[in-house]
């Protein structure tokens, strides 16, 4: 176990090369002039001297063949020496350093409740195979499943949260829920614990379901079909057969077995999340890295995009990892197939 | 599977018997196909020309399509206005054109006029609606196609040859596939900066190059597969050359799941090429996107209209491409269902 993950790890440093190099190459590719694109937006009317962008391509090593740009990129990025934003001058470590644990609080949220309500709901809808309930649910999730996550956004926005359609009288302006922001603009720093803590979960009820729902309707239908490929194994069979209640056959026996490939679905629903997030921190406007990473596009600010598609990847590649590593954990039999990388 | 597919036309026609054997499979073929017909003639839909005129004793055969020089300054209100007793003419069911700005009802609710509302500009929804069409079906089309020939060829390239060259395409892979989507997307969109159909030529390349692993995965496993069949040895005991064995008796007994993962990958750019131009970085504003559409809600969110009518046009398209999906999948191998 430890070689292999050993093996794994390892492995992770030149595939981190490889997605920071792609990643660079790809947006070499679609403009190879920061710089000029910033000036040329037409949302700055700044004008600005033919010195001024030689120096700043100097600056930034614009001037230099693209291997020379990617080296010091890396070095960058390894030595931590994450520089600063074009726009504000702020030290770009701060600024993800900020942005970072708002994310990571959306998706590890909507990742528990995902798993939380999709196993319960696929092993019921297993059970029950055939019966009104299980095809129901079956519908209602292959629906949410191509259900776009930025039109229930918007739904959410212009139904629940503009307070002019459905109205909760109670609350202060009318709207049943916020309309932008993770916690209240006014106040927030003088609420004690307990009433950030209420402050903050109104204010991430929508952002989190919107997130959360496609991760629960693609879990649940793995759930659904894990738990029937086991119920029709043998040893379920056997377990039957000696009599055992239906209770201990598929809580004790099938479910076990069945979590296997949903455990490992944890690392592959991390790149979902990450895209997920962009879009629901964009519609309910929550600081967190996709709407940084958005606003730093439309500027452009180059230095702190390139961080943040980076660091995306480095939290792809940790997801990988983890469910490579949670396979091998719990079924055995990978890792004696498995011949490494 | 493999030993049917010698006949073409009998497997064909069992995958589809199978398929339309399910009432929603049907429903969902009749869906993509109206919508393609609809994207084809949206002209005839929704615009600011009539189809057919007869104007001051001139006959205008399509000025919607034709857009002739005499016709500039009008559309077909102004048409309907100045219109002599003589005069005549055929006007499309939407009397809008996509990108026609009614000035005298911006952010109007849907009512007789605007059967679906306005948006921000006075544009009718209905006809953005109709005309968006096109474009989702063009970036669905288009990426999908760009996709798939890629991950055909590196998946089969893999596989075939084996060895080291299988091992770093296999790694290769695994890295695009770590590529964080929607960021790289958006910035390569933000610094591209297309324009007019650009866009769209540019959102299928970029969707198209960071897309195509799981369709060369799948590939690569249906060819180690096909590889080692005894039809495959005997082909090249004939003295067939690899790209002989390649093209004519392996790919061909490949393509089955890959036509399942090009239904799924449609719907998947589909809501892509949708999520970008939401975010404001895709198809731009004066041509008809449901995504841009959905992204003037932003400012003026008091207008259901907007948020509803785009997104369900989405939602149905998704769904009835994943629905399809689901039925070719189940028909042609139904041991693949979930």
């Amino acid at each position: 176990m430890l070689s292999y993950a050993l093996r794994r790890v390892l492995w992770m440093v030149p595939t981190l090369f490889g997605i920071t190099l792609m990643c660079f190459l790809l947006l070499r590719m679609a403009g190879n002039d920061p710089i000029l694109a910033q000036f040329q937006n037409p949302m700055h009317h700044q004008q600005i001297s033919q010195e001024a962008i030689a120096q700043m391509r100097r600056l930034y090593d614009l001037d230099k063949p693209w291997y020379v740009q990617y080296g010091r990129l890396v070095t960058r990025l390894v030595t931590l020496d994450l520089g600063t934003c074009w726009q504000n001058g702020r030290p770009i470590a701060q600024v993800i350093g900020e942005a970072l644990p708002i994310t990571l609080l959306l998706s590890l949220v909507s990742m528990l409740l995902a798993y939380c309500v999709s196993i319960p709901l696929g092993v019921y809808s297993a059970v029950r195979q055939h019966s009104v309930s299980d095809r129901v649910l079956t519908v209602a999730l292959f629906v949410l499943y191509s259900l776009p996550g930025f039109w229930l956004g918007t739904m959410f926005i212009v139904f629940l949260a503009s307070g002019k359609f459905v109205v909760c009288p109670w609350l202060p302006d009318g709207a049943c829920f916020p309309l932008q922001g993770w916690h209240a603009f006014e106040g927030f720093e003088r609420m004690n614990a307990g009433a950030k803590f209420r402050d903050v979960t109104w204010h991430l009820v929508l952002p989190v379901v919107t997130l959360t729902y496609p991760a629960f309707a693609a879990l649940s239908r793995y759930m659904r079909g894990g738990m029937l490929e086991t119920l029709r194994q043998d040893f379920v069979r056997t377990a039957r057969a000696k009599g055992l209640s239906e209770r201990t056959v598929i809580f004790g026996h099938a479910l076990r077995n069945s979590l296997i490939p949903i455990v490992t679905l944890i690392g592959l629903e991390l790149p979902e999340l990450i895209s997920g997030s962009v879009i629901v921190e964009s519609i309910f406007g929550v600081r967190g890295m996709g709407l940084v990473a958005l606003e730093a596009i439309r500027m452009p600010d180059y230095p702190l995009v390139i961080t943040i598609v980076a660091f995306a990847a480095l939290m792809t590649m940790l997801g990988v990892l983890l469910s490579d590593l949670l396979y091998a954990w719990v079924d055995p039999r990978i890792k004696l197939a498995q011949e490494g990388p | 599977m493999s030993d049917v597919a010698n006949l073409p036309e009998t497997y064909l026609r069992m995958v589809s018997r199978e398929y339309m054997r399910h009432r929603l499979h049907r429903l969902s073929l009749h869906a993509i196909m109206s919508l393609a017909l609809l994207a084809l003639v949206a002209d005839f839909v929704a615009c600011d020309r009539p189809i057919l005129l007869s104007f001051r004793g001139t006959l205008y055969l399509l000025p919607n399509l034709v857009d002739p020089p005499a016709l500039r300054a009008y559309d077909n209100q102004r048409l309907a206005d100045e219109m002599n007793p003589s005069d005549w003419a055929v006007f499309p069911p939407v009397p809008w054109g996509y990108n026609s700005h009614d000035l005298e009802a911006v952010l109007a609710p849907p009512s007789a006029q605007h059967w679906l509302g306005t948006d921000s500009g006075g544009r009718d929804v209905l006809a953005r609606v109709v005309h968006g069409s096109r474009v989702s079906l063009a970036v669905g089309v288009l990426s999908v196609a760009v996709l798939v020939s890629i991950g055909m060829f590196i998946g089969s390239i893999a596989a075939y040859f084996g060895g080291v060259l299988d091992l770093l395409l296999m790694r290769f892979l695994e890295i695009v596939h770590a590529v964080p989507t929607i960021l790289v997307l958006v910035t390569m969109l933000a610094l591209i900066m297309p324009t007019g159909w650009h866009s769209v030529v540019a959102m299928m390349v970029v969707i198209g190059l960071v897309r195509w692993t799981d369709v060369a995965r799948l590939v690569r496993g249906e060819i180690l597969r096909i590889r080692t069949m005894p039809y495959v040895e005997a082909a090249r005991a004939l003295g067939a050359g690899h790209a002989r064995i390649l093209l004519r008796h392996i790919l061909p007994n490949a393509l089955a799941p890959v036509l399942v993962a090009a239904t799924f990958a449609m719907a998947s750019a589909i809501l892509l090429e949708g999520a970008l131009s939401f975010l404001g970085f895709g198809i731009p504003e004066d041509m008809a996107s449901w995504g841009g559409m959905l992204n003037d809600v932003r400012g003026h969110t008091g207008a259901w209209w907007l948020a509803v009518f785009p997104g369900a046009a989405i939602f149905f398209t998704v769904t009835v491409y994943n629905l399809a999906g689901e039925g070719l999948r189940d028909a042609i191998d139904p041991r693949l269902r979930a």
